[in-house]
């Protein structure tokens, strides 16, 4: 049996490309060709990542006329961050307090 | 000056890898001790209502940190830091995993695996560290057992396992 990629969000935004295409897409919604260029990899690398994206549910595709328009899926980009809430709670409660020890140490 | 530093997270997967991040308004030679003194990491290791109590602390290569985190009712929960080794000031790696009071390993406990790095930046201090794991499934544990009711939950879950 063939080594079916996982095809979870957590795994897609393990990958550095998927995540610099991810805040590509922030701030507007995006063509596969202006996705590429802002790559050093070919076209067919990028389409391959944005398909991942696209699978696990982190990016929508609209169809506008005759062109593909990517866009960032913000409701599934909230259930990534609600995972690591408990561990980013955790830290900043105790950064928080070591500020406060910080400010306490003399010279 | 703002004094409202963010702690960026984020996570390796294939890596299985934490990486922390974060800025101090205190030079680096400040943040060192409170990262390396018992008496200092003792004020601030815990989240509260949870208190960190040192019982041995040789912050050297090849040394031990021994320490507890006591709960709000009393509980009292160990873990071993072995200091793998140390550039004073700069950074530090060390392994930690939850143990007895005498420093005996647990074998159910996650292993994790600590790369601090500490440089000097405007602000004062930036901290990054890394927390990497033997297995998928330790990471994902560890980041669940969060602040408070997950910290707690979590540690709980321990109890049950050395029973």
């Amino acid at each position: 049996m063939a080594n079916e990629p996982r095809r979870d969000v957590f795994q897609a935004i393990a990958d550095p490309t998927r995540r610099a295409i991810l805040l590509l897409l922030v701030s507007q919604g995006m063509t596969p060709n202006a996705l590429a260029e802002h790559f050093d990899c070919s076209r067919q690398a990028v389409s391959r990542h944005v398909n991942v994206l696209h699978e696990c549910g982190l990016v929508k595709q609209e169809q506008s006329g005759r062109e593909i328009h990517y866009y960032l899926n913000k409701h599934k980009m909230k259930e990534v961050d609600k995972w690591l809430k408990p561990f980013r709670k955790l830290w900043e409660s105790r950064f928080n307090q070591l500020d406060e020890v910080l400010k306490n140490i003399n010279d | 000056m703002i004094n409202l530093h963010e702690t960026k997270i984020s996570q390796d997967i294939p890596g299985k890898k934490l990486i922390v991040s974060r800025e101090f308004s205190a030079p680096v030679a400040k943040v060192w001790r409170a990262w390396t003194e018992s008496s200092l990491l003792d004020q601030w290791w815990a989240p509260k209502p949870w208190k960190a109590e040192t019982k041995s602390l040789d912050f050297v290569t090849g040394g031990l940190w021994l320490y507890c985190m006591v709960g709000p009712a009393g509980e009292r929960h160990w873990c071993r830091v072995d200091i793998i080794s140390v550039e004073p000031g700069k950074q530090f790696r060390s392994v930690a995993v939850f143990c007895d009071e005498e420093g005996t390993p647990t074998n159910a406990a996650p292993e994790m695996k600590w790369f601090a790095q500490f440089e000097p930046s405007e602000s004062g201090t930036k901290l990054i560290a890394e927390i990497s794991f033997n297995t998928e499934a330790e990471m994902n544990a560890i980041v669940q057992m969060g602040f408070k009711e997950g910290f707690t939950m979590g540690l709980g879950n321990l109890d049950a396992l050395l029973a």
